[in-house]
């Protein structure tokens, strides 16, 4: 019996896919979990890999194609078995359960002619059927790894022991902290509207777009932060390199725990509050723009920071980043401070509340105790929702923030 | 420390317990002046006597009812079948006599009794000679039922069954009694109940017993070469099992691949399969897999009959599935 192999929704966005490359061709063998081909999402190059054991017996799909969702790319069956008898010409309502996506939320569309329904915006993970051994949950949860990081390599990609220890000590110690795990157990509060934000929301929004922007900028005195960065790397020497970037999103996410009104998301009837920090790290890529994700960054050092920012950039722009490390983030941060850019605001990333775009750092002159002199200065400016944070909640936040990157030594209080 | 058959580990049992025990008497087909169609009961009837060493006619369940009633009027009978298959004529005395007895005489009438003989298959006996009945006897309350694979655990095994108070079935095997072994000399006594380890590993438990031990040594041997460390546990007996033997190795190895010479339904890996997943279900990495026979009646034919049986083959492409290597 033949099994059809379709276009899976390989990102919560997905509504078609350019067939890059075959990874295998007509006539090879094919076992489940191996990558059939590389397929291009809206945001990244993915791989499709085959549900079923067998021959290659069909590709339907040319490379540099691009079909839909629910399309027939290829055809899986015994060597031997037609094509025809095994491969309908259009696919069938649903795709085969063998087909399922990895996303479920990514809605299967039935046939290339209609357009596939909405896709809504969740975070990747929420809706993945997450297969597992059940020694992979149990060691998972007592590692605090989320299964739904892990990709999984039995049988329909099912999680077991060996992928959790394959992914090495930097990989657990990523996934561990990828659950948001605070204190109390939960991950986030969720509040209830109350009228005056219902009002403000509906007010604002009518006024200035969907979500209803304002923005704050204040100038930091960067020279205690450039010295310590300085000497922080001497210290370092081989050991790693931190830049003004990364004591940037530390910094962030410290003042995003004092200021928890700011590391929230609008959920139309109420807003969630995050309990730990998911940075957005805006990077800039060929044809475009992607925020890797560093989760639980206010739980991390400045040198995991500095790596993990490092090889999140590299690979984002190499486009092999997964789903689920460009989303979920609570808040982001964009910076172009190597334009030389002086400050910009930043467009808010729904349904996070808040960016914070960051200037160059560069030399001014300034009054310090009644002197002019020369001091190293960079430009802050929060693009808020309105909706969620109010202006002196905004600037309470980054008043902290200033407070920190003025005085590094106040990220330890 | 001596090196001797399996058939005469189990000689050594039944001469020691006969000369500790007068109680202790055997009777079956052929076990007298023929000495045991397999040669197990050479020189008992020399040394003990026709009045211990009981010929019998060929009528199964005539003498496993006189052993029954000898065993209520306070006798310790050892009752030899010359094949397991033979003593299905007698499962009504075994069943509902022996099985029963303690409990529906409300505790008053013991039945120390030992139901002997070879079990599952040989070479090209064919269909109604090469079955496996360890699922059917394990299967009843009263009864309990060892199936050693070694001469050591042989002796030791037969021993502590006619000492029991209870039924015991002694599951042996035609093609174990020329196996040799290190027996030491005198008393050994192994308890019923308890499993054990017959090569420690670390990747994937083999549950096995009898027969498929050797099986199962063969395919961990194949294993190792692929850098595979196999496990390989003995139940030695099947009631009671020795549920802490197999839960311990599961939990240290996660994965467990069950061997058995019988059918696949209702057969003893299913019950070990039961047991693992419900109190192991955390510890497990795979589905458990099991090796058995084929589900249809044993071929007579030599390639197909090989085909048929568990083979360390088998086991290994078992190992390899519960590793996800294949």
């Amino acid at each position: 019996m033949a099994t059809t192999v379709v276009m899976e929704a390989l990102s919560p966005t997905m509504e078609e896919g350019r067939l890059v490359k075959w990874s295998k061709a007509v006539g090879d063998a094919v076992k489940t979990g191996e990558t059939l081909a590389e397929v291009e999402t809206d945001k990244a190059v993915m791989e499709l890999v085959a549900r079923a054991d067998g021959q290659l017996l069909k590709q339907v799909v040319a490379e540099g194609a691009t079909v839909p969702v629910g399309a027939t790319v290829a055809v899986i069956g015994a060597p031997g078995e037609t094509v025809a008898a095994a491969a309908p010409a259009a696919p069938a309502k649903s795709p085969q359960p063998s087909a399922v996506s990895r996303q479920p939320s990514a809605t299967p569309a039935p046939a290339p002619a209609p357009a596939p329904a909405p896709v809504t915006i969740a975070p990747a993970d929420a809706t993945r059927v997450v297969r597992a051994s059940p020694l992979a949950k149990r060691l998972a949860k007592e590692r605090g790894v989320d299964l739904k990081l892990v990709q999984g390599s039995g049988p329909g990609g099912r999680v077991v022991m060996r992928d959790l220890e394959g992914a090495g000590a930097a990989a657990v110690a990523v996934s561990r902290s990828a659950v948001p795990q605070p204190v109390d157990g939960v991950a986030y509060r969720d509040v209830p509207l109350t009228q005056i934000r219902k009002t403000i929301a509906k007010r604002l929004a009518a006024s200035l777009g969907p979500v209803p922007h304002f923005f704050l900028t204040t100038e930091v005195d960067m020279e205690r932060a450039a010295d310590a960065r300085a000497a922080l790397n001497q210290q370092l020497g081989d050991q790693g390199k931190i830049s003004i970037n990364d004591i940037l999103l530390k910094a962030t996410a410290l003042a995003l725990i004092k200021h928890g009104a700011c590391n929230a998301w609008w959920q139309e009837d109420h807003i969630r509050y995050w309990n730990d920090v998911h940075l957005g790290v805006a990077v800039a890529i060929e044809d475009g723009l992607i925020t890797p994700v560093i989760r639980n960054i206010d739980r991390k050092s400045l040198l995991e920071i500095s790596a993990e920012s490092r090889e999140l950039a590299g690979r984002a722009r190499e486009r092999r980043l997964k789903p689920e490390e460009y989303t979920g983030s609570t808040f982001s941060v964009s910076n172009l401070g190597m334009f030389e850019i002086d400050q910009f605001t930043g467009v808010i990333n729904p349904p996070e509340a808040g960016i914070l775009a960051v200037g160059t750092m560069a030399a001014k002159p300034v009054a310090v105790d009644g002197q002019v002199v020369v001091r190293r200065r960079l430009r802050l400016t929060m693009s808020c929702d309105h909706r969620v944070i109010d202006g002196a909640t905004g600037a309470a936040f980054l008043k902290t923030l200033k407070q920190m990157l003025e005085n590094p030594l106040a990220m330890l209080l | 420390m001596p090196t001797i058959t399996y058939r005469d580990a189990l000689n050594q049992a039944l001469r020691e317990e006969m000369q500790r025990d007068p109680d202790v008497f055997l009777m079956g087909e052929e076990v007298g002046l023929y000495q045991g169609a397999y040669k197990v009961s050479r020189g008992l009837l020399e040394e003990f006597g026709a009045k211990r060493i009981v010929d019998t006619p060929i009528a199964e369940l005539g003498f496993a009812g006189i052993g029954v009633g000898a065993a209520m009027g306070g006798l310790r009978p050892v009752v030899e079948f010359m094949t397991w298959n033979f003593a299905v004529l007698a499962l009504d005395q075994i069943v509902n006599a022996a099985a029963k007895m303690l409990y529906m005489s409300g505790g008053q009438i013991p039945m120390p009794i030992v139901f002997r003989g070879p079990n599952g298959a040989a070479l090209q006996l064919s269909s109604q000679h090469s079955q496996a009945w360890e699922s059917w006897l394990s299967h009843i309350p009263g009864l309990k039922v060892v199936a050693p694979a070694t001469p050591y655990d042989a002796k030791g095994l037969l021993k502590s069954a006619i000492r029991d108070n209870n039924p015991v079935i002694v599951l042996e095997g035609e093609m174990l009694y020329n196996n040799k072994g290190e027996v030491p000399e005198g008393e050994i006594l192994i308890p019923i109940g308890q499993a054990e380890i017959k090569r420690a590993g670390s990747h994937v438990t083999v549950i096995c017993h009898s027969k498929t031990v050797s099986v199962a040594l063969k395919a961990a041997d194949q294993l190792a070469s692929q850098d595979i460390s196999a496990e390989v546990l003995d139940l030695r007996t099947l009631r009671p099992l020795d549920d802490a033997a197999i839960l311990g190795s599961v939990a240290k190895t996660n994965r467990a691949v069950v061997v058995e010479e019988g059918w696949p339904q209702c057969g003893v890996g299913a019950q070990i399969v039961d047991l693992i997943q419900r109190e192991a279900f955390d510890q497990l990495d795979a589905p458990v897999l099991r090796v058995t026979q084929a589900d249809v009646p044993m071929p007579y034919n030599k390639q197909l009959e090989r085909l048929a049986k568990p083979s360390p083959e088998k086991v290994v492409a078992a190992a390899r599935r519960v590793l996800y290597l294949d």
